[in-house]
């Protein structure tokens, strides 16, 4: 407790004008700010997953099961930030217990249980069904027993079984779409529907989110198929990353329609915490918001990708400009989580003060553990991807 | 001769004694406190026992007293960043510049200039506090329920309940909220609930010096807000918002938010 006292004391020197005194704290921190990015990116890789199943878009085929482990990797990381931000974790279960349904935040669970239950889990398993069955019988050992238990029993590999199989992931991503629309856009609701918090409360916030989460999504599947294919020695399929970079700067040119439609829109209605916010934006938010999110994160990934997709250039360098494009977009989309969440706490309620957010190295809210649950979801991935190969070799083998 | 009657007596009492148990039904469906609080000449109306606030601005001189005895009646922690209730001193300047500060407990502010006198054009002290509000936004966010409004109309927080996600906090729009490290959850004013309860007034309305704090129920004739009520006009803390406050200002100041 000394510690969070020093903390705080230090901070209530940086105050500038008027803040509540109970205002000096920053209740939702780091923590805060990888919930919504990490789920972001859940949702945006089965969104992108979801496009060559649907609408059959052949390009990004050599994605879909990538994708799908990648979307399964950070959904089980999802719930770790928001659980060790709790000051009682060990109470977390009452939201399932007794959810108090006209909250937000009770809906996470049954959100998030239907999504990795229902969509994710079952799609993958219907995905992967033959081939674990092949697997099992053809493999020895560990991986034998581990793909023997993944089959859960099922054996058939009869032409109407697989055909069985991919109906059932056809209509798990019908309804998958939609259930990664609730995802995300709740976790903008969480934040959009805080009528006390000018910075947040937008209808537009829900819509938002799961704009920034597409595009997260699909940078998030460009870098890994870059990276993958490079560990594997092999050259990424050229159609498959104009097409990637092709839907990430359309979705990135809608991403910022939205954001500027926002931006517009309350600079024209002008409401009583106008100038407060137009503070916080010129002063304490000028680095992450102005130079990090827009024109390092949006406005250079743009350009980019533009580049990249409509010029002559020889195909290697356009795969580097798309990689490059892709990193500049996690930095963006991770500054945008942070601008939201950090920034809707750094004004005062009363709108006449701002307050600062100092980062701590340490400690549950602190820079390591930020890291390390960002690198959490890469591990699991690891893991998901030695467990089920995701690639187009892996699936030839016959028993 | 003298049988007959004492035969009547007794039957006639036997008689009022099968009737006992219908009238005991009878109170149990009507509930004893409703017939006890009629029998006392107070009306039944539930808005009575809505426990709510005055603040008096014009009346607050700043002293600070009634944010220590918060503090003490309610254990709550004396460093400045944690207050159940506080004082905010407001200096309006000609050219319209606005400067507020938080008077604290133990923690002087600094006296208004002397100099700045012939700058100034009002000055006033505003307490601050959780407004109970008849719609609280606090109570709609708690993902599990361990915030809630008592049937007295008293937010509450169950402090072996709340999971300390601080939605609460965030969704206050007063600033009334802050999270008890000693506890890790969420905390904030309750009328002094162990008092009100037991008739007693509020450590803050207690102490005050000037009586710019008054307390009571809403819509009981008797009570001081009740005179409060009828002798100025009234506002709340941002209207706008629909969270239709219990706390209620005479005299307050367009610049207090």
């Amino acid at each position: 407790m000394s510690e969070l006292l020093e903390h705080l004391e230090s901070n209530l020197s940086q105050v500038s004008g008027y803040i509540y005194p109970n205002e000096i704290e920053l209740h939702w921190s780091l923590l805060v700010v990888i919930y919504p990015y990490v789920t972001g990116l859940v949702a945006g890789a089965f969104i992108l997953a979801s496009l060559e199943k649907v609408f059959r878009v052949k390009e990004v085929e050599p994605t879909y099961r990538l994708a799908m482990l990648t979307a399964l990797a950070f959904l089980l990381v999802a719930p770790l930030p928001l659980l060790a931000h709790l000051g009682h974790p060990e109470r977390s279960f009452e939201i399932f217990l007794t959810p108090h349904l006209k909250s937000a935040m009770a809906m996470f669970g049954f959100v998030y249980a239907w999504y990795l239950m229902l969509v994710l889990l079952l799609e993958i398993w219907f995905e992967f069904r033959a081939d674990i069955v092949r697997w099992s019988n053809s493999e020895k050992g560990l991986r034998k027993v581990i793909h023997w238990i993944l089959s859960l029993g099922s054996r058939d590999l009869s032409e109407k079984a697989v055909a069985f199989d991919r109906k059932a992931v056809h209509v798990i991503t019908l309804i998958g779409i939609p259930s990664a629309f609730l995802l995300h856009g709740y976790v903008g609701f969480i934040f959009g529907s805080v009528k006390a918090n000018p910075w947040w409360s937008s209808v537009l916030m829900p819509i938002v989110f799961l704009f920034s989460a597409i595009v997260s999504g699909i940078a998030l599947v460009l870098l890994l198929y870059y990276v993958t294919s490079m560990f594997r020695r092999q050259t990424p399929d050229q159609a498959c990353m104009d097409k990637l970079a092709s839907f990430l700067l359309y979705a990135l040119i809608i991403d910022v329609s939205l954001e500027s439609l926002d931006f517009i829109h309350r600079l024209y209605e002008s409401e009583e915490s106008i100038e407060i916010l137009a503070e916080l934006v010129t002063s304490r938010l000028f680095i992450s918001l102005a130079v990090v999110q827009l024109l390092l994160g949006t406005l250079g990934p743009l350009v980019l990708l533009a580049a990249g997709r409509f010029s002559r250039l020889p195909a290697e360098m356009k795969r580097t400009i798309y990689f490059v494009a892709a990193l500049l977009v996690q930095v963006g989309i991770f500054s945008t989580r942070w601008n939201v969440v950090i920034g809707g706490q750094l004004f005062s309620k009363s709108f006449r003060g701002l307050t600062v957010f100092k980062l701590e190295l340490g400690g549950i809210e602190g820079l390591l553990m930020g890291i390390a649950l960002l690198i959490l979801p890469f591990i699991f991935l690891w893991i998901l991807v030695k467990l089920l190969p995701p690639w187009d070799d892996a699936r030839s083998i016959e028993p | 001769m003298s049988l007959q009657p004492k035969t009547e007596k007794r039957r006639g009492f036997l008689a009022r004694m099968m009737k006992l148990p219908a009238a005991a039904a009878l109170v149990s469906l009507i509930g004893p406190e409703k017939l006890l609080a009629d029998s006392e000449g107070e009306s039944s109306n539930p808005d009575e026992r809505l426990y709510a606030m005055g603040v008096q601005v014009n009346k607050c001189i700043g002293c600070g007293m009634c944010v220590d005895a918060c503090k003490t009646e309610n254990d709550v922690l004396r460093e400045p960043f944690f207050f159940r209730t506080w004082v905010e001193r407001y200096e309006i300047q000609r050219d319209g510049e606005v400067t507020v500060e938080s008077i604290g407990s133990g923690t002087s502010v600094p006296a208004l200039e002397e100099e700045a006198e012939a700058q100034r054009v009002r000055s006033f002290f505003v307490p601050k506090l959780c407004n109970h509000c008849d719609n609280p936004p606090c109570v709609q966010v708690c993902p599990v329920g361990a915030t809630f409004k008592t049937q007295d109309g008293v937010i509450l927080v169950d402090s072996d309940y709340c999971i300390g996600c601080r939605y609460c906090i965030q969704a206050c729009p007063y600033g009334a909220r802050y999270l008890d490290p000693r506890t890790k959850t969420a905390d904030k004013c309750t009328f002094c609930y162990h008092r009100i309860t037991k008739g007693l007034l509020p450590a803050c309305v207690e102490v005050c010096p000037t009586q710019a704090r008054v307390f009571g129920e809403l819509g009981a004739r008797s009570s001081p807000l009740h005179r409060m009520k009828r002798m100025n006009s009234l506002q709340v803390l941002k209207p706008s918002l629909n969270t239709e406050p219990k706390v209620f200002y005479s005299d307050l100041d367009g610049e207090v938010r």
